[in-house]
């Protein structure tokens, strides 16, 4: 497995794109991950409270504990994951095969609206990092 | 695999203790965890844990001042000994940097220790990353355990049976005590770190 590097044009570019696309939807927390748990880049609310380094390891844990459950059941892969809270609830997408979105949102907006633009940004982020699949 | 974020200039590496069960390895990170300053560890993370055995992983961030302008951030991950988690201890080694195995001294656990060293070969294996290249530091714990009634093995018994082939360092240690515990650390930090650096050719060392 490769290292990555993350230089300012790309990481800049990806923030942008998940600004536009999900922050200024109503989203108030974007995470962008990588698969080993290290914080890419953290969008939207500042000083939301809450530790990312470790909501960062947990998720890639959780992302890849769930692979391997898709695998016993023989699927290849679950590509999203979701949990709902009574506030704020959780989405986590796999951005190519290397990194993770987490998109963390209230009541506000839908989940079907979420999950519409995660998916088009997926690939957009994809395309940034070049990440082959 | 380490994260290079050149727009923060930040180095991210990740390390995990890797050993059999009830070897020590959450006793490490909890003595390094209260004997730092704050301003150079993050919070500790504790995944919810069966009696005293750890079920997924515990994790601590630290921060290891710079290395050519770059800020050193290294996590330290531990993964559940236990034989039946093999599959989360596989989860817990992707994009591992670095490796410090933890080995029980005790003797009625050796075959345990050989075991887990063969479970940390395979599972490498499995990331494409071989135990010869990755940086690797064993530690062989609960040393303080000789002065007692309960049988130990020797550090050279311990050398011949998991350092024979590998021919890393290694420490003796008593966590609990916090004995080895820093030089453990300080040595596969300073490997990883040059392991990271030299490959991205942020230093020339």
């Amino acid at each position: 497995m490769d290292d990555l590097v993350i230089t300012p044009s790309v990481l800049e570019k990806a923030k942008q794109h998940i600004e536009d696309a999900l922050i200024k939807a109503g989203v108030h927390t974007v995470l962008l991950i990588d698969d080993a748990g290290n914080v890419v880049a953290n969008c939207g609310r500042s000083g939301s409270g809450f530790d990312t380094t470790a909501l960062a390891a947990l998720a890639a844990a959780n992302f890849g504990a769930t692979s391997q459950i898709a695998r016993l059941i023989g699927e290849e892969d679950f590509t999203l994951l979701f949990h709902r809270g009574k506030k704020d609830s959780i989405h986590f997408a796999k951005v190519g095969n290397r990194l993770i979105l987490i998109t963390i949102f209230g009541e506000e907006i839908s989940l079907g609206l979420v999950r519409l633009r995660v998916a088009q940004l997926t690939k957009t982020i994809e395309k940034i990092f070049n990440l082959d699949n | 695999m380490a994260l290079i974020d050149l727009s923060r200039k930040e180095v991210h590496c990740k390390i995990v203790y890797y050993g059999p069960g009830r070897g020590g390895k959450t006793t490490n990170l909890l003595y390094i965890y209260n004997a730092m300053s704050q301003g150079v560890r993050g919070k500790m993370l504790t995944i919810e844990t069966k009696g005293d055995r750890t079920l997924f992983f515990d994790l601590l961030p630290l921060t290891l001042g710079k290395i050519n302008d770059f800020d050193v951030r290294i996590q330290l991950y531990t993964v559940p000994g236990q034989t039946i988690y093999e599959a989360t201890r596989k989860l817990v080694l992707k994009g591992v940097d670095g490796v410090v195995f933890v080995a029980d001294s005790l003797k009625v656990r050796r075959d345990k220790n050989i075991e887990s060293l063969i479970d940390l070969e395979k599972n490498l294996d499995e990331y494409g990353l071989s135990i010869r290249e990755i940086p690797l530091v064993l530690q062989y714990n609960k040393r303080d355990l000789a002065n007692s009634v309960i049988p130990i093995l020797s550090v050279e018994e311990m050398e011949e049976t998991l350092n024979k082939q590998l021919q890393v360092p290694s420490f003796e240690a008593a966590a609990t005590k916090g004995i080895g515990v820093f030089e453990t650390l300080k040595e596969i930090s300073k490997r990883t770190i040059k392991y990271v650096a030299k490959k991205h050719l942020l230093t020339d060392i």
